[in-house]
């Protein structure tokens, strides 16, 4: 089957869908948003428990540059001051637009949005709907808007799986639709990647199963460098133990936002202070800094027993965690846990990238015909991104990316012959082959590659190990057994998703080993200093031959 | 299944496989069981460690915000991911009933707006 379309988004997650909106808004006739999942149920958006930053300034003086102030120094020295200013300056026009849409911000009694103050920012900045629905509030809203634009055509479960390239420009792409396990082609004359992160590449995560990182994956392969991909935020108190369903791991947030609570150590000690912070009762230790004090407690052997450490709300009323949280006390006395007798266990999750994609002000990558829009883009966030930017940088990333795709000049016609080696790929691996090993089991073992080694602590020993590792599986994907049978054969999703996994994952484990300094997310521990002559972004870009290399930034 | 998983506690699922509307077909397996342990949990060893094959809809894994991964379990229509295994057993996994099946576990659940055609 062959599409076409003026503007192809690949995604459909916060970012991919106000692209699609502001691409039909700005005139493209003809818009194709797709996932490889379901349109507008997969990627990060739908899992945001709560904060979105914006300077709206209703409960507080505001002004966006002081929002870009705090976005500044949480990215310790390396965010793109110019990218960081669009991100703050437009956050409000996407918040107040999602507001006429119906989303739902929370509203004091007075009638103002309700803001409250996330660790790192100066002031109560970050609006919500529901403490823990507005991912899910967000996505619904989304979803809507998109369903009522004639322009906007959506697939889901179409995967692409390689970007055309025609003269050194993006022409479209080749896709594997899963129901059927046939090549799709798709011309175009701008592409958006919108694919979001690669925590799912980590073992423990709170990513949706579509963020493999495949996004990186397209764009090195079409000659687009990445910038900050060292930089993996580790959500500090992801839910570890008692065993806890039906609720994301990352849900203690809006709890400590309301409540405080406490972070101990498996002797019962507090101790942030010893890693710089000053936390009391309030919330207020950055994710960088959590993320390495709860690692390195737990490697000093003053973990909980499943391998992290308690947080605990007992010294609180019963009466206190009730009227907060009424309904979710009940889900969580269903998994066994009750917050006034006995505190939970958690650990860092993977849960953000700040790396991605260079890009301009208009979202363009250097090469013709490409954008990038969402987590897929680098360097707004720089070393440690800030509570809250992830939601407003997919709305105002993505409305900036299908405003300017849209207004795109055609940089290069479709050819068949450049797509033809993607087509014939998806035939002969569709006709199944036998083999040694389930790509599955390759993607658990990559996941374990990267939280054993690419985790919160590095070392050069442990880096070089798992450019190792990194090789042998990528050697393996020779020996990937698929069993015939094209329609909805996951074996043969799995195995270009672990192909595009690897290549993200040897992007952040090269640039981890360049850095030789310590600085945000990155905790070197053979070099545990920030080094200021060090305080600037690294590229990673891939040759024609496939290999992957990080330089030294501007 | 002939090997099977490490760890002493085990729990038994009957899995319906199949393309389109082949005529019903159950595999067993034995899978790892823990206390807390979700029938979301058990598909996804089954497909890294016993039948990479095996077709499933799921996509935010727990958090029980997607509503992907919907199936039947001994008849009644659940999520895969709040529901607990069982030891006691065995659990027989169905595709949901009324739907157009594409294979094993995964129907055509999506809008026919979003398909291809």
């Amino acid at each position: 089957m062959h599409l076409v379309t003026d503007v192809l988004i690949i995604g459909a997650g916060g970012a991919g869908m106000y692209a699609a909106i502001a691409a039909a808004r700005a005139g493209a006739a003809q818009v194709l948003l797709i996932d490889k999942s379901l349109v507008g149920r997969g990627g990060a958006t739908i899992m945001a428990q709560m904060t979105v930053a914006a300077a709206l300034a209703e409960e507080s003086d505001d002004d966006w540059r002081w929002h870009l102030d705090d976005t500044l120094v949480a990215g310790r020295g390396l965010c793109d001051p110019a990218l960081a200013a669009v991100l703050c300056e437009e956050a409000p026009l996407r918040i107040r637009e999602m507001g006429e849409w119906q989303v739902g911000w929370a509203r004091r009694d007075s009638g103002r949005v309700a803001q409250v103050t996330a660790p790192g920012h100066s002031r109560p900045r970050c609006c919500y709907v529901d403490f823990l629905n507005t991912g899910p509030a967000v996505a619904a809203t989304l979803r809507r808007q998109v369903s009522r634009i004639d322009a906007i055509r959506r697939v889901s479960n179409l995967t692409v799986t390689d970007l055309v390239i025609n003269n050194g420009a993006v022409v479209g792409a080749v896709a594997l639709d899963n129901a059927s396990g046939e090549p799709v082609t798709i011309a175009a004359t701008a592409t958006i990647i919108a694919t979001g992160g690669l925590t799912r590449i980590y073992r423990r995560n709170s990513a949706s199963a579509n963020m493999g990182g495949d996004g990186y994956a397209l764009a090195l392969q079409a000659g687009a460098p990445l910038v900050d991909m060292e930089f993996v935020q580790f959500f500090p108190i992801g839910h570890l133990a008692p065993r806890l369903v039906g609720m994301d791991p990352i849900m203690w947030d809006p709890f400590r936002y309301k409540l405080g609570g406490r972070l101990l150590n498996g002797a019962g000690e507090e101790f942030l202070a010893r890693y710089g912070s000053e936390e009391t009762d309030a919330y207020t230790t950055p994710r960088d800094i959590a993320s390495y004090a709860i690692t390195k407690e737990v490697a000093a052997g003053r973990g909980s027993p499943h391998g992290g450490v308690y947080l605990s709300f007992e010294h609180l009323p019963a009466a206190a965690l009730e009227a907060a949280f009424g309904p979710v006390i009940e889900r969580l006395a269903r998994n066994g846990i009750d917050l006034a007798r006995a505190p939970v266990e958690v650990s860092p999750i993977a849960h953000y990238h700040m790396g991605g994609i260079v890009v301009d002000q208009r979202m363009a990558s250097g090469v013709p015909g490409l954008y990038a829009a969402g987590e897929a883009v680098g360097g707004a966030n720089g070393a440690n991104r800030l509570s809250g930017n992830a939601i407003p940088e997919a709305l105002v990333f993505g409305e900036r990316a299908g405003r300017f795709a849209a207004g795109a000049a055609p940089a290069a016609g479709w050819r068949d012959s450049s797509a033809v080696e993607a087509v014939e790929r998806i035939r002969e691996l569709g006709e199944g082959r036998s083999g040694t090993v389930a790509a599955a089991a390759l993607l658990d073992e990559l996941r374990a590659v990267m939280a054993d080694d690419v985790g919160p602590l590095r070392t050069a020993a442990g880096l070089e190990r798992a450019l190792d590792r990194l090789g042998d599986l990528r050697a393996a994907l020779g020996d990937v057994a698929i069993a015939p049978g094209r329609a909805c054969n996951p074996a043969l999703a799995d195995w270009f998703e672990l192909r595009a996994s690897l290549v993200a994952a040897e992007a952040v484990t090269r640039a981890a080993l360049a850095r030789r300094e310590s600085r945000g997310a990155h905790q070197r521990e053979d070099f545990p200093d920030s080094i200021p002559e060090l305080a600037k972004s690294q590229r990673v870009v891939m040759n024609n031959c496939g290999r992957i290399a990080a330089s030294p930034g501007q | 299944m002939t090997q099977k998983p490490t760890g002493q506690k085990t729990a038994q699922l009957s899995v319906r496989r199949g393309a389109g509307d082949e005529p019903a077909r159950y595999d067993a397996f034995c899978v790892p069981f823990e206390d807390g342990a979700t029938v979301l949990d058990a598909l996804l060893w089954i497909r890294a460690h016993r039948d990479p094959s095996l077709a499933m809809r799921y996509s935010c894994i727990s958090a029980n915000v997607c509503k992907e991964c919907t199936l039947a379990v001994d008849g009644t229509v659940v999520y895969a991911c709040t529901t607990r295994l069982v030891s006691d057993r065995t659990m027989v996994l169905d595709p949901l009933p009324g739907k157009i099946r594409l294979r094993d576990l995964v129907c055509e659940t999506r809008p026919s707006r979003e398909r291809l055609r």
